[in-house]
């Protein structure tokens, strides 16, 4: 499988995960986002942007409770919760949001 | 991503066993099969070869050679129909090859056909129906690859079967079968390459899990007061933790998590968890290989030698207990090295009942009071394993614990709970998306039994000491119109109650009890 962008062919796996992170675009988060019939706000992007952040330093995408952490710290306590990432990403931060930043899908009992 | 659509059962009053089966209703189902990657990591092919068919009777001859039960399981069943109603995924499907003793015989022809007398005579006589067997197909084993990952190994149905029949045990065979044809299960074998390269399920590096643990240190300070500390890779502590890696990363997991920190803390014994060793989770069991479950439990023994601990304590991880409980001394024992005054392994819930019995923890059960509780019993602590010293204990101590730390508990449908708790849907290597639909499928009888003590009781919340099953429910309750953050750990019911010793609220301005015991 493979999404377009601008004329240039990226490669996914089975379940729609870049095969290629470092190929990575913000292109391909729009593409994705607008399958998924969601409209990517700068909120959303907040989230994409410090996933991308994350996985460079650590090779992992962070736990639910490190993002919400980080989220309640640039964007408020209120917002620092799942709920609010549920809000955004619908199914799931830990997934949808990891497959438009580029990220490698969490596995396990996640 | 598309996803073929279907529809979400209702929830009826009891739980229904279909009128009638449809059949080929789930036929569409099938994980995504493991890449060659996968497959080569845990010493597998990488792909189906053209001797499919000899490697298949291969595989299964040599199953059937190892494993008495499983030449037993094989011969005994007399289709009296006693497990038909009982899967869950049968009750929510209604696919008559989802009734185990159907979902059995897919293996069970092949093994009349091929390795038994009356089957190669009337095989050979071109007749093999006429004694229940079948010649081998290159299509059966597809059929094969989907039915048997439509089974979580959670033996409820066998339970109810007269001769005991261990489902659990057929399944298993069938996917180590067609693993080494090569048609392995893609999220099962890429989770156990994982276990191999970075130490866990997750793929979390240590150093990600040491940001992780220091970031759970600081939100605990910083809620309590108190420095409750998560040490990892410490040298001579007398605890070992083996938890789940998702205890480390997702929601309500991790809040079960920062419970064994409080009560290991207020306890005050020394305990560490191990970066090379930090999952407990063993899907070598899901996929039926003795020798991946091998190596995945000798981890855990390397890393017990190396840190020099006296005990190992597992968290709450259904199947990991079931492992650790059943098979672990045969797989990575001798635990001589350990000290014998303790159950070697022992379950995080005997170790926090036994605090609390002794009264070393400060519970305010009023601080629960915000819930009415139920607990779901996870099928392999249920069904496979016990905890602490007296039979029954995997059922008696959760609740004991639930009860010493909440004042509304109500337990629900007799039926569904104890030996016949129903499996959440997700069990077995299935907590998978590409298995979405089994899965909310396979949840109705759970939610079924849920929504009536919800209605009846006012239960607000249902507890789990199963990572999958804290998944699964994540996931699916939200599709029976409950909300997601109904499912909570039980070390996080025993988390909210517990004060510890110098504690200060979050919100208490007042400097005083600062002075940590």
């Amino acid at each position: 499988m493979a999404i377009e962008i601008d004329g240039k062919s990226y490669e996914t796996d089975e379940e729609g995960y870049l095969a290629d992170i470092t190929q990575w675009v913000p292109g391909v988060a729009d593409v994705m986002s607008k399958e998924d019939d969601l409209e990517l706000t700068e909120e959303h992007w907040d989230i994409i942007n410090f996933l991308r952040e994350y996985y460079e330093e650590y090779q992992i995408a962070p736990a639910v409770r490190v993002l919400t952490k980080a989220v309640s710290k640039r964007l408020g306590k209120e917002k620092g919760n799942s709920k609010y990432l549920y809000g955004l990403f619908p199914y799931g931060p830990g997934k949808q949001a990891c497959r438009y930043a580029g990220l490698p899908k969490p596995t396990g009992c996640v | 991503m598309a996803t073929k659509e279907f529809t979400i059962p209702e929830i009826q009053e009891y739980i229904e066993v279909p009128d009638a089966p449809i059949p080929d209703a789930t036929a569409h189902l099938s994980p995504f099969i493991a890449k060659p990657m996968h497959q080569e990591a845990l010493g597998f092919p990488v792909e189906v070869s053209d001797d499919w068919k000899e490697q298949t009777l291969d595989a299964m001859g040599d199953l059937l050679g190892k494993y008495r039960g499983l030449r037993v399981f094989m011969d005994i069943c007399v289709k009296c129909g006693a497990c038909t109603d009982k899967c869950h995924y049968y009750i929510g499907t209604a696919d008559p090859k989802n009734m185990p003793v159907a979902r059995q015989d897919l293996l069970r022809r092949v093994y009349r056909r091929y390795f038994t007398f009356a089957g190669k005579f009337w095989g050979a006589l071109g007749m093999p129906g006429f004694v229940g067997a079948a010649d081998l197909k290159r299509d059966m084993l597809d059929e094969m690859y989907s039915y048997y990952h439509q089974c979580s190994e959670c033996r409820r149905c066998s339970v109810f079967c007269p001769y005991g029949i261990d489902t659990a045990e057929i399944t298993m065979a069938a996917r180590e079968i067609l693993a080494r044809v090569g048609i392995g299960q893609k999220y099962d074998n890429e989770i156990i390459a994982k276990v191999y390269t970075i130490g866990n399920n997750l793929g979390l590096p240590e150093r990600a899990l040491e940001d992780t643990l220091e970031g759970l240190e600081e939100d605990l300070e910083d809620e309590t007061g108190v420095a409750v500390k998560l040490p990892l890779n410490v040298k001579g502590a007398d605890i070992l933790l083996i938890t789940p890696s998702a205890d480390f990363f997702a929601e309500p997991h991790v809040d079960g998590l920062m419970g064994y920190a409080k009560v290991f803390h207020e306890a005050g014994v020394s305990w560490t968890l191990s970066s090379s060793a930090s999952e407990a989770a063993n899907f070598g069991m899901f996929i039926g290989s003795y020798e991946n479950m091998r190596k995945i439990s000798l981890r855990i023994r390397e890393a017990a030698l190396e840190l020099g601990v006296k005990r190992i304590i597992f968290g709450e991880c259904g199947h990991a207990w079931r492992v650790a409980y059943s098979f672990l001394n045969t797989l990575a024992g001798p635990f001589d090295f350990l000290d014998q005054n303790y159950p070697i392994p022992q379950h995080i819930l005997e170790f926090t009942l036994g605090e609390i019995e002794k009264g070393t923890l400060n519970i305010d059960k009023s601080l629960n009071d915000d819930m009415v509780l139920t607990f779901h019993d996870s099928c392999n602590v249920a069904r496979a394993s016990r905890m602490g010293d007296k039979p029954g204990g995997q059922f008696t101590i959760p609740r004991a614990v639930i009860k010493a730390v909440c004042n509304n508990y109500v337990d629900m449908d007799p039926d569904t709970i104890y030996e016949k708790t129903f499996c959440c849907g997700g069990g077995g290597g299935l907590l998978t998306d590409d298995l979405l639909e089994l899965r909310i499928k396979g949840g109705l009888p759970r939610m079924t039994a849920l929504q009536t003590v919800t209605q009846e009781y006012g239960v607000t919340h249902m507890a789990a000491i199963c990572a999958i099953c804290k998944s699964q429910f994540t996931k699916i309750l939200p599709y029976y119109g409950f909300d997601m953050d109904q499912i909570v750990s039980v070390h996080q019911l025993v988390s909210s109650a517990l004060i510890l010793t110098g504690q200060v609220d979050e919100d208490d301005d007042t400097e005083s009890g600062e002075e940590a015991a």
